[in-house]
């Protein structure tokens, strides 16, 4: 079992290239509002996330999630399915 | 109460800032058509370097004629959609001859090349099913995607190995699986290496969908786009276009040889529920295409254009979209402001390319993008990359 506080410094890590202004992300920022990345935007972060933890995250799902704590949970679920 | 508007704020803001810096270069207006590379604009004469009008075909004589005799003889419009009373004998006929064309069996004609998208993988592609899209794909393919329900999955651009990659994380899936891919990619002018992603195919069950919308008349031998330029037509099982670029009208189809192709005219709800073509564009459109069979040397001369313009713009040292050349040829900015700065001093020297910034762009890029036409002639080239070596490189 991979816990979601274990997933989210990895989630931090990986938005690095997106948040230019280096904002203080937590499990509760909102990735596309509080770092202002378009809808483009946000599918390249979830490739890099698919990626690291060899998970797939249709882009349906992206449109529900918003904050790093809800892709952390959903990571975990793709991860625990495993 | 919410404003529903009030999340366009953001936009309303870029767009003003784009607007006191000079000229909308997203709303700009053609007083007068001159001719397939001239418009008249604010009282003077723009030569046009971003229009897809790649085979400079929407001033040729007989496409003109064609139009106005089924204006006079059909009339102004169908009034209703295929499934309805908006099939006339007119567009079977153009199903007939693009299949003809494409030397496929199937063809089905949609009112606009964004609906050909959104209907052939809403038809092709339900909620059990998943889509593979380039992360590049045009608009009109992640809103078909969309449509479809089917699951979503992006692979990095241009990229089969990691397309290969993320087949291989659903492999057991119960619903059927479609690749979708662009023969000339709109923005940066690169094409799909076919030959890559078909050969997944022999490790992967999939079906494969070609979007030609930018490579219909200009990739290939006959111009039938990506897998004739490839040799590898009997590989992509649907093919997708439009008639707003190399066929000078508008409109867009689906072709392809699956026995239970033509069920897919009553499962598509962007073909069914919507007026057909109009008479007069699609007597324009059988014109072109007869044109195009009959003037290959018009392909010959888009691509010398497209070479000379291509060397021209590489030569004043600019980092280009691409590698490979194509009609479309788009020169990188550093950012936004710049990226308007320069294409406002573009066409105050007299030519119109487009200006295209994120998010309407991969990787968040920022272009001024030009597209090629057969109807271009070697000065108008020189002049275009004149011009950019004047207020662009300058």
């Amino acid at each position: 079992m991979t816990d979601t506080s274990e997933i989210i410094p990895v989630l931090v890590s990986l938005l690095a290239p997106f948040n230019p202004e280096n904002k203080a992300l937590s499990e509760v920022t909102d990735i596309p509002a509080e770092l202002n990345i378009d809808s483009v935007g946000v599918l390249d972060f979830i490739m890099e996330v698919e990626d690291h933890f060899d998970i797939e995250i249709p882009m349906n799902a992206v449109a529900n999630i918003r904050t790093i704590g809800e892709l952390a949970a959903y990571v975990q679920s793709q991860l625990n399915k495993g | 109460m919410v404003d529903l508007l009030e999340k366009h704020k953001g936009i309303a803001d870029r767009f003003q800032r784009m607007v006191d810096m000079g000229i909308n270069g997203l709303g700009v207006t053609n007083d007068k058509m001159i001719s397939p590379t001239r418009a008249m604009v604010g009282g003077r004469e723009i030569l046009l370097a971003g229009t897809n009008n790649y085979m400079g075909i929407t001033f040729d004589p007989r496409c003109i004629a064609a139009g106005q005799k089924a204006l006079a003889e059909y009339g102004t419009g169908t009034t209703g959609s295929r499934i309805a009373n908006g099939s006339f004998a007119m567009h079977k006929e153009l199903e007939k001859e693009l299949a003809g064309f494409l030397n496929l069996q199937h063809c089905v004609v949609f009112t606009t090349g964004y609906q050909a998208n959104l209907g052939m993988l809403s038809g092709l592609a339900g909620p059990k099913d998943t889509i593979y899209l380039d992360a590049d794909s045009h608009s009109s393919i992640y809103d078909g995607c969309t449509l479809s329900g089917a699951k979503l999955v992006r692979f990095r651009h241009n990229d089969a190995a990691d397309l290969d990659k993320r087949l291989s994380r659903s492999e057991d899936t119960e619903g059927g699986r479609l690749v979708v891919l662009e023969g000339i990619y709109s923005m940066l002018g690169d094409r799909a290496p076919l030959k890559d992603f078909v050969e997944l195919k022999k490790k992967h069950e999939f079906q494969l969908l070609v979007d030609d919308a930018h490579s219909f008349g200009v990739l290939g031998p006959n111009g039938r786009g990506l897998g004739d330029e490839a040799g590898l037509e009997e590989h992509v099982d649907f093919v997708v276009g439009t008639f707003s670029k190399s066929v000078g009208a508008i409109g867009g189809f689906g072709a392809g040889n699956h026995p239970l192709f033509e069920t897919l005219r009553y499962a598509m709800r962007p073909y069914m529920f919507t007026a057909s073509s109009s008479p007069a564009s699609i007597a324009t459109s059988i014109a072109a295409l007869q044109v195009l069979k009959a003037e290959p040397e018009r392909r010959a001369r888009l691509w010398a254009n497209s070479e000379q313009l291509y060397k021209g713009l590489k030569g004043l040292g600019f980092e280009m979209g691409t590698d490979q050349v194509s009609p479309v040829i788009a020169v990188k900015m550093p950012d936004e402001l710049s990226t308007i700065v320069k294409w406002n001093a573009l066409f105050q020297g007299g030519v119109y390319v487009n200006m295209a910034v994120p998010p309407g762009t991969p990787n968040r890029m920022c272009l001024l993008r030009c597209s090629v036409s057969a109807a271009h002639t070697p000065e108008d080239i020189n002049r275009i990359i004149g011009i950019f070596k004047d207020v662009v490189a300058a």
